[in-house]
């Protein structure tokens, strides 16, 4: 029971994690109605970018908000270059031109960094928290937990931004219809741009987080890959359902990975480890033929 | 001048429908044939057999089997490497586990098996569209890899799951010279091409394209859509399974699971996204493009950079080679979103008039 619930909380911690990454998705899919496959890319990008300036001498602080300029710049010109010039493309093009921009981002982030796998010291120590560890006897790394309670605020922030700023209202605006937002005079261009930025911010802080606790290296971009199920679990639009589908992938997959393969080993024996690349797609997938739009998703509605 | 059909009646139905209405067409499609079938085995050297006419025929095939799902049917595929493993690793157990079997029949029975496969995995495109869809086939390539390597069965019982095809051998014939698996490669994908390119006019074809252009309308009229997406699933898989066999058998010899990553399947798409989604040509100029475009980089960018005296190693040429990769699928879906066959297309346009454009 004390070995279920240490796997189960240590699940929900990484799976706020995914929800980080997963985050960024919805962000820029509700603002513009880009999928945008770079988002892992972009995470690779914003850690590798805060070690480069602190390398450079500069303090966590300042790092971070320089590395926060250089993603804002990266989002400008994400949406001058490729999204503007892509306007009224079928959604599924975007798509694709996203995964071409991840790759583009995958190639300029270590020529400009360099390619090495470097640490990140951000002042969080993993270590087992003293007084779960004694009273319950349960291991849950107080890293884990320190992410987790940012991801968490950053999660409110967000929200608190989107729902109570004349900004917020402005996204929440283009969100709903880009036709009606723009008739009223709300500026759609800068709104995307404001968009890309915040998903870079989001990206810092997940690169910031992952990267800390693994190095920060290529498999950075790997974090797009774990945020995908997680996505389409709570559906593309809906913050709330990446922060409950995170949880959800996130329990299941490290439940599934202990306590599946010794099953799958006596009926067919041979060793079944590592099926967390796969599993978490499976349940979303099987999930998906229950309910299509996700969790909390808006129900679509097909038009002839 | 040269490209012009008028004169060119046609007296009779089977004259109207054939595969290539226009003489010069016909006449140019014969000579291509000409030459890689009879001018190309005499000339090209082993360098040229192995690392890009056998790739490049076996990826167009690939390119092509995905090409029918896109962009035919219009359902994103993201796991078309996967389908390309489960070919390989079906015709490697036919062929290894069965005493006697034609080496032919294995590669039709590994496109069946990946046909299979890929019905399967395309049952969830019934319920969910677009990005949920791309999404669900990664779930067929992260699970059919890590099956193939979990698997030993899968693998007549080799370690890590990487196996190596006995020699490819045809009524007594061995396939042993880079020449010999050419012209078997280029005859299996020129009669699957010819096959696709009727298979897309057909009623299938089309019934795919209203489909492809809205399913509910497509229904409205009277298409199955059940029937008519599973067999894109299931026409685009057993396309990728054989071009997955003669990767394994004619290309590489010996193949491992995780050969077949995802990389390989965005490699697959960038090249129906360069070459021309919707576009039988367009399979195969993206194919060769995304075939040639790193062996040119690797030639060029040294050079360029010896000339600017610049530091360079193979780490910074393969990065430059992600950016240019990035920046050419933006590049091409912003300015041309048909790709080189569009570009083609403009050519002949142009030819015809040429040169008294009034």
């Amino acid at each position: 029971m004390q070995f279920f619930l240490e796997v189960l909380i240590g699940g929900l911690l990484s799976g706020v994690m995914y929800s980080l990454v997963a985050l960024g998705f919805v962000l820029i899919f509700k603002a513009s109605g880009v999928f945008n496959f770079a988002q892992g890319a972009m995470v690779y990008f914003a850690a590798l970018s805060l070690v480069g300036v602190m390398g450079k001498g500069a303090p966590l602080w300042l790092a971070f908000i320089l590395a926060f300029g250089i993603m804002t710049i990266l989002g400008i010109a994400t949406e001058k270059f490729v999204l503007r010039k892509m306007v009224n493309q079928a959604p599924i093009s975007l798509f694709m031109a996203t995964i071409g921009l991840a790759f583009f981002i995958e190639g300029l982030a270590p020529l400009l960094w360099g390619n090495d796998v470097r640490a990140l010291e951000i002042g969080l120590v993993d270590e087992p928290i003293p007084y779960l560890l004694d009273s319950f006897n349960i291991v849950v790394s107080s890293f884990d937990l320190t992410a987790a309670g940012l991801a968490l605020a950053l999660v409110a922030g967000l929200a608190l931004f989107f729902q109570f700023t004349r900004v917020g209202r402005a996204l929440r605006a283009v969100a709903d219809d880009h036709q009606a937002a723009l008739s009223i005079g709300i500026p759609l261009q800068h709104i995307w741009a404001l968009v890309w930025a915040v998903a870079g911010f989001v990206a810092l802080v997940a690169g910031m987080l992952w990267g800390s606790r693994n190095g920060v290296q290529f498999a950075l971009t790997f974090t797009a890959l774990k945020a995908l199920p997680v996505l389409i679990l709570g559906g593309f639009t809906s913050v709330p359902g990446a922060i409950v589908g995170g949880l959800i992938i996130g329990a299941s997959e490290k439940l599934a990975e202990i306590y599946i393969p010794p099953v799958m080993q006596s009926m067919f024996g041979g060793n079944f480890g590592g099926i967390e690349g796969w599993f978490p797609y499976v349940m979303a997938l099987l999930f998906l033929l229950v309910r299509p739009e996700g969790l909390f998703g808006e129900k679509h509605i097909d038009r002839v | 001048m040269f490209y012009r059909e008028t004169g060119q009646f046609k007296n009779s139905y089977a004259a109207d429908q054939q595969v290539f209405p226009i003489r010069q067409d016909r006449v140019g499609i014969a000579i291509l044939l000409a030459v890689a079938f009879l001018v190309v085995p005499l000339v090209a050297g082993n360098y040229w057999f192995n690392a890009i006419f056998i790739p490049f025929l076996i990826f167009a095939l690939a390119a092509l089997g995905l090409n029918i799902l896109t962009g035919y049917a219009g359902q994103l595929s993201l796991g078309s490497a996967a389908f390309m493993a489960v070919g390989a690793y079906a015709a490697y157990n036919f062929q290894v586990r069965v005493e006697g079997m034609p080496i032919l029949m294995s590669f039709i029975l590994g496109g069946l098996t990946a046909a299979g496969v890929g019905i399967l995995f395309g049952l969830p495109s019934l319920r969910i569209k677009g990005f949920y869809l791309a999404v669900a086939t990664l779930a067929a390539q992260f699970f059919i890899v890590w099956c193939l390597t979990k698997f030993p069965y899968l693998s007549n019982n080799s370690s890590s799951g990487v196996i190596s095809v006995p020699g490819v051998e045809m009524l007594g014939f061995k396939f042993d010279t880079p020449q010999s698996r050419y012209l078997l490669v280029l005859s299996i994908v020129t009669s699957m091409a010819l096959l696709a390119k009727n298979m897309v006019r057909s009623t299938t074809g089309r019934s795919w394209m209203a489909v492809r252009d809205m399913d509910v309308a497509a229904e409205v009229i009277g298409i199955r859509l059940m029937r008519t997406k599973l067999l894109a699933f299931a026409v685009s898989s057993f396309y990728c399974g054989v071009a997955g066999a003669l990767y394994a058998f004619c290309y590489l010899g010996s193949v491992e699971p995780d050969g077949f990553s995802l990389d390989l399947s965005f490699k697959i798409l960038f090249m129906i996204i360069v070459g021309g989604v919707g576009s039988i040509l367009g399979s195969f100029l993206g194919a060769a493009f995304i075939l040639l475009l790193p062996i040119f980089l690797d030639i060029t960018l040294p050079a360029i950079a010896g000339l600017l005296s610049l530091p360079f190693d193979s780490a910074t040429v393969s990065h430059i080679q992600l950016m240019v990769f990035g920046a050419l699928i933006m590049f091409f879906l912003i300015v041309e979103p048909h790709g080189l066959a569009r570009l083609w297309q403009i050519g002949k346009e142009k030819l015809r008039l040429w040169p008294f454009p009034h």
